[in-house]
Order: C-alpha cells, then structure tokens, then sequence
C-alpha cells in the first residue's frame, strides 16, 4: 500500500550561499545594531534617552522571562527575584570600586548582576524547577514573596526602606567614559542589550534551547528520548536567572539605586504583562511587550494617574483575544504580505480602526471623569481631557463620551467581523485546490 | 545467551489493586515479539513498569541483563531501550523535523550543550533526514508535529521512538485507530526499522501480530500464560479460553 | 498564659478567616484546575462593597448584598473571560485570573480613591464578650468566629449531602463523565466560581472592619490564601481547613512572641557571634519574621511533599 499522499507542495526555502545568504540569515541583527546606534541621534531630548534606557532593561529582563515561559514552558510569578538579587549585587560591588576596594570599570558591572542571577538562581532553581505547571508558579511566588518580606529582615543587603544608592561616576572611568550623561549609559546599555538579545537567541538555537521547547511541549516525551526534564528545566532557570541579573545590572547603573520594590510580586507582575502582551510564542515578541510597556508607563503616567488600569485592561483584552500577542498578530499577517494582499486590509482595518479609537476615546474619558469625581481634586472642576479643558460637573460630557463608548462598541461590533472577513481573504492560500 | 528484557517476579498494585500478579518473562535479543491480551490485563501497565514510568511493586527488571528496577526513564533510555505511546506523545509546537531533531541529540552526544549551534550539527540534520525519510514525511518536513492527520503522526511516534538509535524498541498498539491500509504500511514501516533490532509489541490486531511476530506472549488478568511461536499460540487451549471463555471442543 | 491562650484564640479566629477564603479558592481549583488569583480581589471587592452599602443601609445590609453582588461578578468572569481562554490551557488561565487581579485592583482604587475606608465594627456587636486577667475578646471576633464556622459547616452540608453538592464532588474529578449523564457542567463550573467568589466577598465583608480596608488588602491576604491552599493539598477542603488553622495559630503567635533569634538559640545552648557575617539576623525577633513563616514553610513543603498535606492531584 502507499503512503499517505501530501497534499500541499512544500515551500522550500532556497538557501543562498555568499554574501545574499549572510544578508538573509543575519541581516536584521545588523539592521537592528544600526538603529541602536543611530536612535540618540535622532531622539536627542533627556526624556527620550531615559525612556530608550529603560527599553532598554525592560527588554533584556523581559527576553530573560520569555527563556522561562516561551521557551520553557514555565509560568514564574517570581522572576523580579533575580532582577533584584542581580541588581543589588551590582550596587554593592559599585559602591565598593567607588570605595576603592578593586578596580573595576562601571561598563563591566553588568556583569556582576548577571553573576548574582546566575548564582540566585542556581539556589533557587534547585528545588523549584522539580516539578513544573502550576506547582512550580507556586513556589516561584512563594519564593518572591519570601524574598520581598526578608528585605525588610536583612537591612545591610536590601537597605530597609530606602534601598541601597551608588555612584557610577565614583568608579573607575574606562577609555575616557565616566558616564555621567545620559548618552553614555544609553550606549552602554544599548550594547548590553544587543549582547544580551545576541545570546539568548542564540541559546535558543542550541541542543539545549530546542531541548527546553521539547520539555515545554511534551516533558514526558523528552525523557523517553534521554532527557531529564528536571534538568532541562533547571538549565533554563539558571540562563534565565542569568539574563534577568544583567538586566538588573543595567538597572542599576542607570538608576543608581535599587529597593525592595525592584524584587516585589508588582515587579514581577510586570515582566509578565510585558512579555505576555509582545507575545510568548516568537522570541521578538517580549521585545515589542517590553517597549509597548515602557512606552505606556512612562508616557501614560504623566497624563493620567490610571494608566495601570488600562495597562490591565490591555492585558486582559491580550489574554482573552489576541492570546499570540504583539508579535502573533504581526506574523497572522506575514502569508498576506507574501502574497502581495496586504493593501486590501487597509479600507476594512481603518473602519475598525476608527470605531475602536471612537469607542477607547469615550471609555478613556469616562474613566479619567470618574477618577476624577471620586479622588476630589479640591477646587477644581474641570479636567484636561484630549488636550481640551472639560467641566467635570456638567452632564453633556458624560453624554458625548457615553455616546461615543457605546457607539464605537456597536459599531465596532459590525466592523470587527468584516475586518476579519478581509484577513482570511488575504492570508487565504492562492491557488491552492 | 542474555535476554534483552527480563521481567523476574513482578508484581504490581495501584492502592489495593492489583494488576501484575507475578510476571516472568524473558524476551530474546534481535526477536520481534507481540505482548497480547484481553482488555484490561495490564498490558501498558506492563510497559510503564519496563520503562520506568511506574515503579514495581515487586521483582526486577533487566535490559539486556543490567539492573534497571527502579530507574528513571531518560535513565532507561540512556541504556538503549525506547518506547511509543499508546496515545500520540510527540512535541505539538516543534515541527517534524524539529520532533525528530530532537529525539536524536542525546545519542549523538550533545546532551546538555549550549555551545553548539544545532542548525550546524551536520550529522544530526542527516540522521533526522534519514528518518524523515523513512517515514514518508520529508513532504511534511517543516509542519508543526500538532497538525499532521492521525495517521501521520502515528508514524511520527514511531519515528521518534527508533530515532535515537535504541536497539531495544517498545511499541504500544502501533496501529490502533488506522484503516486497513493505513495499518499495513505501518507494518512495512515497523519492520524495516526494527530490523536487527529487538522488539516487543502491544498490540490488539490478530492480523499485524501475526504478521511480525516470531514469538507471543499472553497477558491474562496478570499473569502471562503463554509465551511460544505464533503457530502454538493460535491452538493453545488456554488463550483460546482467555479470550473467547470457552474452552477448546465445549459446546459452544 | 493569658498570652497563649488570647493568641490561641485569635490564631484560631485567623485562621477559620482564612480558610473562609481558602475554602472557596479550594473549591475553584478542585473542580476547573484554576488556581484563581483574583480570588483576593473578590475578598477586596466584598469589604468595599459592604462598606458602601453599610454606609446608606447598615452593616447588616451590607452583610447580607455584598456577597451575592460579588458572586455576579465573579459567575460574569468565568463566563466572558475563563470559559473563553479554557482552551489555551491552565498557564492562559492562571494569566486570565492575574489580569483580573490587576483590574480589581486598578478599578477598586478608581471608584473608592486610594486611602483606606473607615469601616467600623456595628454598634450591636462592639463590645467585649469576656475578659481574662488583662486581656478582652471582642464580640465581634466571636461574630467572625461564627460566621466562620457556619460557613464550613453548610460547605460540608451542602457538598456531601445534598444532590447538587454529588454533582459537584463528582465534576470535580470527571467532569466529562459528568456532561455525559447530561449535567450542563459549564454551568455548574460556573456556579462554583460564583459561590467561590461570594464566599470570599463574605469574609471581606466580615474582615474588612477588623483587618483594614484599604487597596493594598488583596496583596496582603491573597498570597497567604494561596500558601494555605497549597500546603493543605490543592482540591482538598479538609487540606484547607487544617492548613488554615495551622498558619493562622503560627502566625498570630509569631507576631506574639518578643523573643529575638539569638536568644531562641541560646535557649537551645548556642552561642552566637556578636559580628560577622549573619551577625545582624540574631537580634531579630520572631515578631518581625512572622512575615516570612509562611513562605517557609510552603517551601518546605513543596519540596518535601509537592502534592501539599492532603492532595492528590498537582495540577
């Protein structure tokens, strides 16, 4: 008898060899370097450059989460731990070379908090990563909390209420850098970064990193081909650890001061929401989650005080619609662009577009009213809304952005289906049978 | 000459239940030999037992005359004995190629390592491909293993079960849930890669059993009561009882 | 022994507080598999509803509208939002429930502003129910104490009784067997949620006048919850009623006992250094580690026994 016969024509991939194939295999990394460098060029003003450090970090920690819960399959409601641990080893060892107590230059720091994760982990991981599910998320935040409450214990290490400072310009300046602007950490963390994004990609494509996807799938499985899935499981905790101390490290060069809030369940929390919303499927994914999140918090706080509302909102709206992500919804799209269809969305996804902006808009602003009326700014009765000063107290803004919630919801409702009508035409399979 | 697997006195209960009443059973190197029963005999049970998912209650178990009561799984594999699954067991999100990529790293040798890059193994890409090919899969190379038909991934199974290189193979009801043809070509399949292997089968299909086997065991509530050539098996008395309840020249 | 015996009372009224809440948490993962961490949002959601209807209508009011309210909402979340991610698995799940957690949160702090509520002990039962040597009971903490114990008792009742508590018991563990006899068992998962929820909004609105009633209460409690529905053993009620009680008693009396770490083990015959290394642990009292027991003592028991004191089932 015969074989089952395929029905689809496989798509090869041509492998070009020489300079085309270096391009096509490793083009975006350069592409990638090439923006890093340029960005502080281009954004020139303090608060960009703040707000590109703190991508910065955010990323590196939310790639380190992504090794666990992408690549591992393990959910942690505790990997802040070793951000933290690895951070405020950095500290100390800064305030130490300030004191004079070795050389070290503040460009290698890093390395330090990548140790002290490395080391925390190597603890931690050697008992939590024995069993995984929703055992092993168990004791990752029985573990965070732990280490949360013993900071207010061990004073010396967490310094109590305050943290501990440092001074990265007391350090040892190297080539001619003391980092005292904002630039020069920028680069220095930039470089971090792409190290980092380099490495962990590159685990990712050893035995070990596509053992770890085995694990994640099937851990039964994987023992019946000669792994143990506990030491699988305990490797990725250790890389992940690793790479969430560098990240701590950075932290702490950039912001020379760590506290007990950079090990706590929020903290945690946070990572998860990052790499969640970019996407835990596609190892760019906690990247796009890590810059949406730095760009909401930092953006977002200095207009409204409930932008973790709508954080969580998004989150939620994440989980329960778009499960794949930032980066699942990019790639949905990628079979359309291959095959030239893309431009047929654009009528359908503006319509949509615009009754969800129509019905964001009205719910934005009724939150903002809200929290306005309830939290009583005294004397004050209007509100800077959309850059327009509203009176709070009147009843027709209620009404108009009532109107536009509910009305962007229903239309939005006729919209959305035609929408996704228009998507499975596009990324529809041409000329297949 | 040694067994290849030697189960000596084994017993197993789940809580008060017992389901391997003192089992004996030597299986001879590079033979293929089919494990049959009624349902609920503990056939699987059985192969949980060999390959050290469940640990025995009593006896011992020897792979090809070592020791292996009590191991780990991935420890018994390490020793040259593989397994399928009843039930697909293959990695969903990896695709085919990927699934069988992986079954091979261990025996290659690269274990643990993160300091290779496994797209520039060469000869783990030509194992993996060699196998892909034997299964009739390499048109499905870069599919994820989660949406492949039934069938396809049954194979897959088998793929990588015999990936690694195990010269001891489990297969548990290869064939169960296929069509006629489907079920011949895994056939095919099953012998050209346990050749000079040796192979113990679960299985329910009379036809496939006796098409592969060179000896039969008979598993009944526990105990085996049979273990010969197919020929003997067909016209023992007490198979026929077992699963047909009436003895051989009753009145039926 | 005035000392231990109020400890021991309120480490019991503690206690039986927490396992109001970890019964109902219990009782979710049991039957779904969800370890549900908006779960203390509901217990936060419960004190600040009752407090607000108290306000316009009484405590008892409050008491008696908080719960159902709540377990609308909680019945609306398994509906709209679990029944939805069910099929991505327990991690989508787990994620769900967090988000929700954030939003309670959030949403909590945008109706009722941040600073914590006044909300008080009703009139009728302010007042102290005995006296020992130094030390008053209140009434109140009886009143908990009651409510407590009735619940567990109609939770018993109820689950192994009556026909509907079999039906649960029995989706607990086969769910799909269940749908076969022909039960609408998404329903009934969502009445467990429901319930869950009420319940946790019940110990809100009966913990809230005691414990505080501020944003920040979810995180407190909520983590102790899970450490107690853990170490009793994940699906198993009797798990969680020991567990508990047993958290509830160490802890209580750890913020009780003065006693520093260093003298605890010179009290064993150890002398420890006065500089060093961990010199700066032994001053510390037990008071103010009581904060970390828990923690290490779900540790402890995840490694030894990862199935917790009474499970069965891990996940």
């Amino acid at each position: 008898m015969s074989a089952p016969v395929p029905s689809v024509t496989p798509r090869v991939r041509v492998r070009e060899s020489g300079l085309a194939g270096w391009i096509q295999r490793h083009g975006v990394w350069v592409a990638a370097a090439v923006v890093l460098i340029a960005l502080p060029l281009v954004a020139r003003s303090r608060v960009a450059v703040s707000v590109m450090n703190q991508m910065g970090i955010a990323v590196v920690f939310a790639l380190s989460y992504n090794v666990l819960l992408g690549q591992g399959g393990m959910l942690s409601f505790g990997h802040a731990v070793y951000f933290g641990l690895g951070g405020f080893m950095a500290i100390h060892v800064l305030n130490l070379v300030g004191q004079g107590a070795f050389y070290l230059p503040v460009a290698l720091l890093p390395l330090v908090g990548a140790l002290g994760g490395l080391v925390s982990a190597a603890l931690f991981g050697s008992f939590s990563t024995n069993r995984a599910g929703t055992v092993f998320a168990m004791i990752s935040l029985g573990i965070g909390e732990l280490i949360h409450s013993s900071s207010l214990i061990l004073t010396k290490f967490f310094g109590g209420e305050e943290g501990i400072t440092g001074n990265r310009t007391k350090a040892p300046p190297l080539l001619g850098l003391d980092f005292t602007t904002d630039t020069q950490v920028y680069y220095l963390i930039a470089a971090w970064a792409f190290v980092a994004t380099v490495l962990m990609y590159a685990y990712s494509r050893t035995p070990m990193g596509r053992i770890a996807n085995a694990v994640r799938d099937n851990p039964e499985r994987a023992e019946f081909v000669g792994y143990s899935q506990r030491w699988a499981r305990y490797v990725s905790f250790c890389a992940a650890g690793l790479f969430a101390g560098l990240a701590g490290g950075l932290f702490a060069v950039n912001y020379e001061i760590l506290t007990v809030e950079n090990v706590s369940l929020t903290a945690s929390g946070s990572v998860l929401l990052m790499a969640y919303i970019g996407g835990i499927g596609f190892f760019f994914g906690p990247i796009l989650g890590a810059i949406a999140f730095t760009f909401l918090q930092s953006m977002l706080s200095d207009y409204t005080r409930i932008w973790l509302l709508y954080l969580g909102i998004l989150f939620l709206a994440t989980v329960m619609f778009a499960p794949a992500g930032l980066a699942g919804i990019l790639v949905m799209h990628r079979p359309a662009w291959r095959a030239g269809r893309l431009h047929r969305l654009v009528a359908p996804y503006a319509v949509a577009g615009m009754l969800a902006l129509a019905a964001a808009v009205g719910i934005i602003g009724l939150l903002e009213l809200l929290q306005f009326t309830v939290s009583g700014e005294a004397g004050r009765v209007t509100k800077r809304l959309f850059w327009v000063s509203v009176p709070v107290y009147a009843v027709w803004p209620w009404l108009v952005l009532a109107a536009l919630a509910i009305g962007g919801a229903l239309g939005l409702r006729r919209a959305a289906p035609r929408a996704a009508a228009a998507f499975n035409e596009a990324g529809g399979p041409a000329g297949r049978p | 000459m040694t067994p290849a697997v030697e189960l000596v006195d084994v017993y197993k209960s789940f809580g008060p239940t017992q389901i391997i009443a003192g089992v004996n059973l030597a299986i001879e190197a590079g033979t293929r030999q089919a494990l049959i029963g009624p349902n609920g005999a503990g056939k699987s049970t059985l192969f949980n037992l060999i390959t050290g998912k469940h640990p025995v209650s009593r006896g011992h178990v020897r792979l090809k005359g070592e020791d292996i009561t009590g191991l780990r799984p991935y420890e018994i594999n390490r020793r040259g004995l593989s397994r399928s699954f009843q039930v697909t067991n293959i990695f969903p999100r990896l695709s085919v190629f990927e699934n069988l990529r992986c079954a091979v790293l261990w025996t290659l040798g690269y274990k643990y390592s993160f300091w290779h890059f496994v797209d520039g193994l060469p000869e783990v890409g030509e194992r993996a491909a060699t196998v892909l090919e034997q299964l009739n899969l390499t048109a499905r190379r870069d599919v994820p293993a989660g949406v492949l038909s039934y069938a396809e991934q049954r194979a897959l199974e088998i793929g990588i079960t015999i990936a690694g290189g195990a010269d001891v193979i489990l297969l548990d009801e290869p064939t169960s849930g296929m069509s006629r043809g489907e079920a011949e070509h895994m056939v095919q399949l099953i012998r050209q890669v346990t050749a000079g292997k040796t192979l113990i089968m679960v299985e329910h299909d009379m036809g496939v059993v006796f098409d592969l086997a060179d000896k039969i065991a008979v598993l009944v509530y526990g105990r085996i009561i049979a273990h010969d050539r197919p020929a003997a098996i067909r016209a023992s008395a007490d198979v026929q009882e077992a699963y047909l309840g009436v003895p051989q020249g009753a009145p039926a | 022994m005035e000392l231990l015996l109020f400890s021991l009372l309120n480490g019991v009224v503690y206690g039986m507080l927490l396992f109001m809440l970890s019964s109902g948490l219990t009782l979710i993962f049991g039957m779904m598999g969800v370890l549900n961490f908006a779960h203390a949002g509901f217990y936060m959601l419960g004190a600040y509803l009752g407090y607000t209807i108290a306000g316009h209508l009484g405590f008892w009011a409050g008491l008696v509208a908080a719960p159902p309210l709540v377990g609308l909402l909680g019945a609306l979340v398994e509906r709209q939002g679990l029944r939805r991610v069910h099929r991505f698995g327990h991690v989508a799940e787990l994620i769900l429930t967090f988000g929700v957690a954030v939003l309670i949160e959030e949403i909590v702090q945008l109706a009722w502003g941040r600073p914590a509520k006044s909300y008080t002990v009703p009139a009728v039962l302010d007042f102290s129910l005995f006296r020992l040597f130094q030390s008053t009971f209140p009434a109140y903490k009886a009143f908990m104490l009651l409510i407590s114990a009735g619940i567990f008792v109609f939770l018993f009742f109820v689950l192994a009784r009556t026909r509907a508590g079999l039906i649960i018991q029995a989706s607990l563990t086969h769910p799909g067997t269940v749908a076969m006899l022909g039960h609408n068992v998404p329903r009934v998962f969502m009445v467990v949620f429901g319930i869950g929820s009420a319940l946790a909004a019940l110990a809100g609105v009966i913990a809230g006048p005691v414990l505080g009633t501020f944003p920040g209460m979810a995180q407190v409690l909520g983590s102790i919850v899970f450490v107690v529905v853990v170490i009793g053993g994940l699906g198993s009620l009797t798990g969680a009623f020991v567990a508990s009680l047993v958290i509830g008693i160490i802890q209580t009396f750890a913020v009780a006992l003065d006693y520093s770490l260093g003298s605890l083990l010179g009290g064993l015959g150890l002398t420890v250094a006065r500089t060093g290394f961990l010199s700066e642990l032994w001053p510390i009292t037990i008071a103010r580690i009581a904060p970390i027991l828990p923690y290490l003592l779900l540790i402890l028991v995840l490694i030894v026994r990862p199935t917790g004191l009474f499970g069965t089932r891990e996940s």
